[in-house]
C-alpha cells in the first residue's frame, strides 16, 4: 500500500464482477456469431477469433483478478493495466471486424436493422476521428489532473464509470482510425492521420506531465516509471495504428491501369 | 514519367528524414548513452508540446515516408537523387530545430549534462547545417537532371 490517500475500504468484489461479464459475453457472443455463420457455410479467418479472444483477455485481466487488485494501490500496475484496457485490448478487437461478423449471423432484417443504426447520425458523430480523440484523450487528461483519479478509488462506482470508459472510448478510437468493420462517410486518409497525429501527441505530453506531475497520493518513483510506461507502451501501440492506418492508403492508392503503370506521356 | 513524382519523391525523403532521425535520437542519445533526459525539469510548457507534437509527427512520419517510398518503386518512379536530397534536407532541418530551438530555447533537456554543453551544442548544429547544406545541394541537383531529362523528349 504505497498510496498516501485513505482507502474507503479495499477493493471490493463486485465491481470486478460488473466490468469482467461484459467482456464474457463478448467472448461467448463472437463465438456464437462464428457458429451461425458457419452453419451458414461462410469461412472466417481464424487469426480474427484470435485477435478478439486475446483482446477480451487482455481487457479482463486489466478490470478483474491479481493485476486489477495491484493496479489499485500502485500507480506504475495502473498505468499497465490501462494500455491493456484501453490500447491493447481495443485494438485487437477492432483488428477481429466483430460488426461483420454480427452482420453475417444475424437474420436479413436485424441485419438491415443494425447496418441502419450504422448510419444515425449520433454514430457518425461519435465515430468522428477528432470527436473520438477528444473523448478518448480528453478523457485522460481529466482523470490524472482533477481530483477524479483519487475518487476514482473512494468510489467502486466511479472506478466501473472510469474502466468502461477507457475501454469503450479505446475501442471508438481505434476503430475510428483503422477499422474494416462497414463504417458510412468513413473520412479520408488525411483527415484521420491528422487527427492520429493529435492525439498521439497529446497522449506523449501527458505521459511527459505525468512523470513531472504525479497525480495526489501517487509517489514520485511510481509517476516517472508509469510516465515512461505510458509513453513508450503508447508509442508501440501506436505505431501498429499508423501502419495499419498508411497501409490502407498503399493499397487504395495502388496503380490501377495499365496506363498508370506505365505511362505513354513523358 | 518520374517527372510527374518529383514533389512524392521529395516528400517521402523528407518525411523518412524526419522521421528516421528523431528515431536515431531516441535509440542513441535517449536509450543507448543515456545522455539526453526523458524530462528536464527547466523545460517549459511550449518545449512540452512541441516536443510531443515533433515525436507524434516523426512516428507517423517514418512509416509513411516508407510507404510512399513503397509507392514509389512499384511506380517505378523513385528518383534516388532527389529522395535522399528531401532526405537530408528534413533530417537537417528537424537537427537543426531540435538543437537550436528545442534544446535552447524551449529546454526540453539538454544534449548531454555536463559542464560545457556549449561544445556539444556547436558540434550538434554545425552537424545539422551541414547535413541541411548536402540536401538542399541534391535537390538543386535532381531539379537539373530532370530538367535535362525533359528536354531529351
Amino acid at each position: 500500500m504505497d498510496h498516501m490517500h485513505v482507502h474507503g475500504g479495499a477493493f471490493s468484489f463486485w465491481p470486478q464482477l460488473v466490468l469482467a461479464m461484459p467482456f464474457v459475453l463478448l467472448i461467448a457472443g463472437y463465438g456464437l456469431c462464428l457458429y451461425i455463420s458457419a452453419r451458414n457455410g461462410r469461412a472466417w479467418p481464424v487469426w480474427r477469433t484470435l485477435f478478439w479472444v486475446t483482446g477480451c483477455l487482455f481487457a479482463l485481466v486489466a478490470v478483474a483478478g491479481p493485476l486489477a487488485v495491484e493496479a489499485h494501490h500502485n500507480f506504475y500496475v495502473h498505468m499497465m493495466t490501462h494500455l491493456f484496457l484501453g490500447m491493447i485490448g481495443p485494438l485487437l478487437m477492432v483488428l477481429a471486424s466483430p460488426v461483420t461478423l454480427l452482420l453475417r449471423a444475424l437474420p436479413l432484417t436485424e441485419a438491415r436493422r443494425v447496418s441502419g443504426i450504422l448510419k444515425w447520425r449520433i454514430v457518425h458523430v461519435l465515430t468522428d476521428p477528432f470527436v473520438a480523440s477528444f473523448m478518448n484523450m480528453g478523457a485522460l487528461w481529466v482523470l490524472y489532473t482533477t481530483p477524479l483519479y483519487n475518487g476514482m478509488h473512494e468510489s467502486n462506482v466511479l472506478h466501473v464509470l472510469i474502466h468502461a470508459h477507457v475501454f469503450i472510448a479505446g475501442f471508438v478510437f481505434t476503430a475510428s482510425m483503422i477499422t474494416k468493420d462497414p463504417m458510412p462517410n468513413r473520412p479520408s486518409f488525411l483527415y484521420r492521420s491528422v487527427a492520429l497525429v493529435l492525439a498521439l501527441a497529446s497522449h506523449g505530453i501527458l505521459s511527459k506531465y505525468l512523470y513531472a506531475n504525479p497525480p495526489a497520493g501517487v509517489p514520485a518513483t511510481q509517476a516517472e516509471a508509469g510516465g515512461m510506461l505510458m509513453f513508450y507502451g503508447g508509442d508501440l501501440v501506436d505505431a501498429i495504428i499508423v501502419f495499419l492506418l498508411l497501409r490502407e492508403w498503399y493499397h487504395a492508392a495502388r496503380p490501377r491501369s495499365y496506363e498508370t503503370l506505365y505511362p505513354v506521356t513523358e | 514519367m518520374k517527372g510527374r513524382y518529383q514533389s512524392r519523391n521529395l516528400w517521402s525523403g523528407v518525411l523518412f528524414g524526419l522521421g528516421a532521425i528523431a528515431f536515431f535520437d531516441e535509440v542513441v542519445f535517449h536509450q543507448l548513452l543515456r545522455w539526453h533526459h526523458f524530462y528536464d525539469l527547466a523545460t517549459t510548457d511550449i518545449g512540452l508540446i512541441s516536443d510531443g507534437l515533433f515525436h507524434a509527427f516523426s512516428w507517423f512520419a517514418t512509416i509513411g515516408g516508407l510507404f510512399m517510398f513503397a509507392d514509389l518503386r512499384r511506380r517505378k518512379a523513385l528518383h534516388w537523387t532527389r529522395w535522399w536530397g528531401g532526405f537530408l534536407t528534413g533530417a537537417g532541418a528537424f537537427q537543426l530545430y531540435d538543437g537550436l530551438i528545442q534544446h535552447k530555447v524551449m529546454r526540453i533537456h539538454q544534449i548531454r549534462y555536463v559542464e560545457n554543453v556549449i561544445y556539444y551544442d556547436i558540434a550538434w548544429n554545425v552537424s545539422a547545417v551541414l547535413i541541411l547544406l548536402a540536401g538542399v545541394y541534391l535537390l538543386r541537383k535532381s531539379r537539373k537532371q530532370n530538367e535535362s531529362r525533359a528536354g531529351e523528349v
